[in-house]
């Protein structure tokens, strides 16, 4: 049995098809990139596996349970922005998921159950290289920086899924370098099972084990929302020689004109 | 020499152009009464400032000969009280629904159309119903306060929770948090400030019902005194009643805001503009 079950998945917003046909399976320990271009549907397929949308048709299923129709623990999710809370210090964000899980009444801990998270949430800021800024509000935080703390948030939980939409798009370039580093090394300790939403082809094949093209196969000039976006190419990073890499970039390049505004 | 929206004074400058307005209208009422008080000494309509010290001091710091009370103070616990707990009930009210109808979409679909209604009533027509139902004593005050403030501020707290972020209230729930934890870690500390920044915005509301119910019926307060010596004119009660009033509105106001530097660092920016 395959860890993700995606099972004919259709997605419709009234006549509009978004998404057609999505049919595949994912292991554990996979990072997947998807590229796209533009309103193709990447970020609604990121919705429905995180739960804030459904199929239309066809169905999820995470170690062949069908996914809950609302987010909960067992998908984490990491946002271009305001994926940290303003209002707790990088640590109280971080200890927030274990202070959650140790008292359902109130959401604080008390005692030994909050010194633990909180040495577990400390740990989890020096992976992300941010022990120095323990107790400092987001606002004061870098960019990157608050991107590093809502990575650690994330999996401070051990999620069974890692969901990244455009985590890095809003990041100067050489923040982003320290970032894949950071992500790559955490994905293979941890077995991580990701999915990341991209507009940089590159940052795909270089993050990813395995690479999706998400876009439209087929297009009616008289109905241009007659049909969805599929995933094009499925690629094994790695076993791909570069001339494809080229390929699929010349590919997108001359649909996105196509696509309707 | 720089554009003029680009020159900014110093800080004593700034102290000499803010208090310069203050000045200016100090020195033109005594130009005034002086005028008058040549022509009639017994003008009551412009008193001199002599008068003004002579009236608190007599109001402050003398027992009232009827009834053996220092009237000024007392008057002033009266209305603090009322005042407090009018706009303390308000803000549990509009902190408690604001937060409710914000969050859960069942909630608001209920109760949001009723506190829209409710808000457009014009608080003083229903004034008289207060009375009658209530009767003369404190509590119809009091309501007049809750009724006239607690609907702006159940659709402002209500509003500040719909600015939250999506992304947050998703986030929350992928680290496992139910709507009850949501609502006490996520979205109650961060509408805490603005429930501050409402209430004020409202207190100078809060001082209009205030005063008019106290003008009404009441046998003490500020408003109450203010409205029983206008009977004789006694501008020398009222003037220094009004600026007494305006001070203590000053201090909450500053308080207010300094309990929210303190209590909520990360709302108030390092070196943002004073709000």
């Amino acid at each position: 049995m395959s860890f993700i079950r995606i099972d004919h998945v259709f997605k419709f917003y009234g006549d509009q098809l978004v998404l057609e046909n999505l049919h595949c399976s994912v292991e554990r320990g996979e990072f997947i990139t998807i590229v796209g271009a533009s309103g193709c549907g990447k970020t609604t397929f990121l919705n429905m596996l995180l739960g804030t949308e459904q199929p239309s048709r066809g169905r999820i299923l995470l170690e062949g349970k069908p996914l809950a129709g609302e987010p909960d623990e067992n998908r984490g999710i990491v946002f271009q922005r305001y994926s940290v809370f303003p209002h707790l210090t990088s640590l109280q964000n971080v200890m927030l998921a274990r202070e959650l899980e140790h008292n359902r009444w109130c959401g604080y801990a008390f005692g030994s159950s909050r010194r633990a998270a909180r040495r577990e949430a400390l740990d989890m800021l020096e992976q992300v290289g941010l022990a120095p800024a323990a107790n400092k509000y987001p606002q004061q935080l870098s960019g990157g920086m608050q991107q590093r703390l809502a990575i650690a948030q994330s999996l401070i939980r051990q999620p069974k899924i890692l969901l990244l939409d455009e985590p890095f798009g809003a990041l100067d370039p050489g923040i982003r370098a320290d970032m894949h580093q950071l992500v790559l090394g955490l994905q293979r300790q941890q077995n991580l099972t990701i999915f990341m939403i991209t507009h940089d082809i590159k940052e795909g094949f270089y993050l990813g084990t395995r690479l999706w093209v998400f876009d439209k196969v087929r297009i009616d000039p008289q109905a241009p929302n007659a049909f969805g976006a599929r995933i094009t190419y499925d690629i094994p990073v790695g076993k791909t020689s570069p001339s494809v890499l080229d390929d699929i970039n010349t590919n997108l390049t001359e649909t996105v004109p196509a696509q309707p505004a | 020499m720089k554009k003029l929206i680009n020159q900014h004074p110093g800080k004593a400058g700034r102290w000499f152009l803010g208090l310069l307005p203050f000045l200016l209208i100090a020195l033109i009422y005594a130009g005034a009464s002086n005028a008058r008080l040549a022509e009639n000494p017994n003008d009551k309509l412009l008193p001199a400032f002599a008068s003004f010290v002579e009236a608190i001091d007599r109001l402050a710091f003398e027992p009232s000969k009827r009834s053996g009370d220092y009237l000024f103070w007392q008057d002033t616990l009266s209305s603090l009280k009322r005042l407090g707990m009018g706009v303390g009930i308000s803000a549990a009210i509009g902190l408690t629904f604001g937060i409710v109808n914000g969050i859960i979409p069942y909630a608001r679909a209920n109760l949001s159309p009723l506190v829209t209604a409710i808000s457009l009533i014009p608080p003083m027509a229903i004034l008289p119903v207060l009375f009658i139902v209530f009767g003369l004593g404190e509590l119809s005050k009091v309501v007049l306060i809750i009724i006239g403030i607690t609907p702006f501020l159940i659709r402002d707290m209500q509003q500040r929770v719909l600015e939250i972020p999506g992304e947050q209230l998703i986030k929350a729930q992928t680290l496992g948090a139910n709507t009850w934890q949501i609502i006490l870690r996520v979205v109650l500390p961060q509408v805490l400030p603005r429930l501050l920044d409402a209430v004020r915005l409202s207190l100078g509301a809060a001082w209009l019902f205030l005063i008019a119910a106290e003008a009404i019926a009441a046998t003490d307060g500020l408003g109450y005194r203010i409205f029983l010596v206008r009977r004789y004119l006694s501008m020398d009660v009222i003037l220094p009643y009004v600026a007494w009033i305006t001070l203590l509105a000053f201090v909450i106001d500053y308080v207010l805001r300094f309990v929210s530097r303190r209590a909520f660092p990360w709302f108030h920016p390092a070196k943002g503009a004073d709000s």
